[in-house]
């Protein structure tokens, strides 16, 4: 039996479902990536991880604020992000699968945020002053994000026998999750009528442009998987979002209301 | 990977326009482009800087605190190479 606490996901509006999406890709991304805290290679590398995981945590705290205040509820950011089950987070899936090992986190990473500098390079153009405003804040610290990620894909791609062919099993596993970043659910698309969102299917071409070329230097000829797998948007996840929900909820659930 | 085998970087900030780059500490990095990333995250991710220089450790040629005897002592017993040592004239006592 599934409990919706509020309402279901398909009742609420365009611009709720829009931005509470933004702000689950985030918080979801940014807990896998704080899973790497303590457990990083080595300690530099550690706390760098940690503060992409701390400028994630940032962006979904400002989309879920706003998502709080269209809904207009009375649940707050915290509500959102701790009291609602599986089903109700609605993040693509890319961003929930568990952070394997370090090359498959950092493949994610690379995509990712090829991904965002193209999409926020539009949203900040957003017709949404809100939007537009969080979106201005996050294309800087995702710019530093690929600056990041770029070296280190380079780096284990042209690295030993041992790293290189776990790079090409993450970039295999990979490849399966890209095209629904690129997917425009009915809502979305009428909002890019309107000027609020961007249209994501516009961005694919230069999407795969970057990352082929870039690969390329390493002698891998990256094509985009004919098999897609989808449903984050509409709440159909893979089995490993409600594990890491119920980690990550543990305290709130088992403690309402408690603070540190 | 093994820490042992990552070059050892030292970092240099410099806070403002205008001052000196300070060196504030050191880190571990398989590249340079690494360590000025590392460098960003560990010693200005509270605006602590604006410029940062980042060179591995075996470049820096430095002083062997044990030969200080030889390498050091000797300025301190030459007055004369402080300004402090010399009696002004009388004709530039606002100076």
């Amino acid at each position: 039996m599934q409990t919706v606490n509020t309402f279901t996901i398909e009742q609420q509006s365009p611009l709720s479902r829009f931005v509470l999406g933004l702000a689950d890709d985030a918080l979801v991304l940014s807990h896998r990536l704080s899973q790497w805290c303590s457990n990083a290679p080595y300690l530099e590398e550690d706390i760098a991880l940690s503060n992409v995981a701390l400028d994630y945590i940032g962006r979904a705290r400002m989309f879920y604020q706003y998502a709080a205040e269209i809904e207009g509820k009375g649940r707050n950011e915290d509500d959102l992000a701790y009291l609602r089950n599986e089903r109700e987070y609605t993040n693509l899936l890319i961003h929930e699968l568990p952070k394997g090992d370090f090359a498959f986190s950092m493949v994610r990473q690379f995509f990712i945020d090829v991904f965002y500098n193209l999409y926020l390079e539009k949203l900040v153009t957003s017709t949404d002053q809100r939007v537009a405003a969080i979106a201005a804040k996050a294309i800087k610290e995702t710019r530093y994000h690929l600056k990041r990620s770029e070296p280190w894909i380079t780096q284990l791609l042209q690295g030993t026998d041992e790293s290189r062919t776990r790079m090409l099993r993450a970039l295999d596993e990979l490849k399966d999750f890209t095209g629904e970043l690129f997917e425009m659910p009915d809502w979305e698309t009428e909002l890019v009528e309107s000027g609020v969102a961007v249209d994501r299917s516009s961005l694919q071409a230069e999407w795969d442009d970057y990352v082929q070329t870039f690969l390329a230097h390493s002698n891998i000829d990256y094509q985009d998987s004919k098999l897609q797998i989808r449903g984050g948007r509409n709440g159909i996840h893979t089995e490993h979002l409600g594990h890491m929900l119920c980690e990550m909820q543990f305290l709130q659930r088992s403690y309402p209301n408690m603070n540190w | 990977m093994q820490q042992e085998k990552l070059a050892v970087y030292e970092v240099f900030i410099r806070s403002n326009r205008g001052l000196d780059h300070k060196h504030v500490g050191s880190l571990h990095a398989e590249s340079p482009e690494h360590a000025l990333m590392y460098a960003r995250d560990c010693y200005i991710r509270r605006s602590e800087g604006v410029s940062i220089w980042v060179v591995e450790s075996t470049n820096i040629m430095a002083s062997d605190e044990s030969d200080v005897e030889s390498f050091v002592d000797p300025m301190d017993d030459k007055p004369y190479r402080h300004a402090t040592h010399y009696v002004l004239p009388d004709t530039v006592s606002n100076m």
